[in-house]
């Protein structure tokens, strides 16, 4: 992991198009801005990891539990 | 062309009917062509099949028939991505995270599934308002509700 020291008010660059500022630095929080194409999504890492987590689960499930959905008939 | 899975043995799908997740899905993001297959007679449960794994599917429904007042913006970026033009264009579904008993299922309305239905491209968004998270129960009304979003 490559690591930079900045203050508050600098930014780094990645690439040609995506710039992350300091914002502010306040008892142990970091205020960061990001400027990005809109193309690009950005998500806090763990919000992220919840997702991921989710669908890792909702992918593997019994058939048992699936052929009770498969029998759900019309009334 | 034929599918081999897991759950739904061998099926035949229509080539030009899978559905194409260019950014994948997340804690899926190596597979990104899905059949949507239905589940059951009644049209509420899908699965969405990776074409390129037999192994796992996901489940999902429309969340409106569990949900009615569910809601969320589709952005101008995401619209973009997968072509949408107009709001019948536009299905959305959700993903059941399935328990034993069904009972407790869970389905998550942070993460839905938005589908461009006439170019048959999918994103799986991540809202990020404090109104959704990853497990709402599954409650068992199955009434009302619409086929389609309305972004």
């Amino acid at each position: 992991m490559l690591i930079l020291n900045r203050k508050e008010g600098e930014s780094i660059r990645i690439g040609d198009d995506i710039e992350v500022k300091i914002v502010s630095v306040e008892g142990g929080q970091v205020k960061l801005g990001i400027d990005a194409p809109r193309s690009l999504d950005v998500y806090r890492e763990e919000v992220y990891r919840a997702i991921q987590e989710e669908n890792t689960e909702a992918a593997s499930f019994s058939g048992e539990l699936l052929n009770y959905l498969k029998n759900q008939k019309k009334d | 062309m034929e599918l081999q899975t897991k759950h739904f043995g061998t099926v035949e799908v229509d080539g030009n009917e899978l559905i194409r997740f260019e950014q994948g899905i997340p804690g899926l993001e190596q597979y990104k062509t899905y059949a949507l297959l239905p589940v059951d007679e009644t049209s509420v449960y899908f699965a969405l099949q990776p074409v390129d794994e037999a192994e796992i599917a996901l489940i999902i429904t429309n969340p409106y028939l569990f949900y009615q007042q569910y809601s969320f913006d589709l952005d101008e970026a995401v619209k973009e991505e997968l072509a949408i033009s107009k709001r019948e264009d536009v299905a959305v579904y959700n993903v059941i995270t399935l328990k034993e008993p069904f009972s407790s299922s869970t389905i998550n309305l942070q993460a839905p599934i938005v589908i461009n239905v006439e170019s048959k491209k999918g994103r799986q968004l991540i809202l990020t308002d404090d109104h959704y998270h990853t497990r709402h129960p599954l409650i068992q009304s199955q009434e009302g509700g619409e086929r389609r979003a309305h972004p």
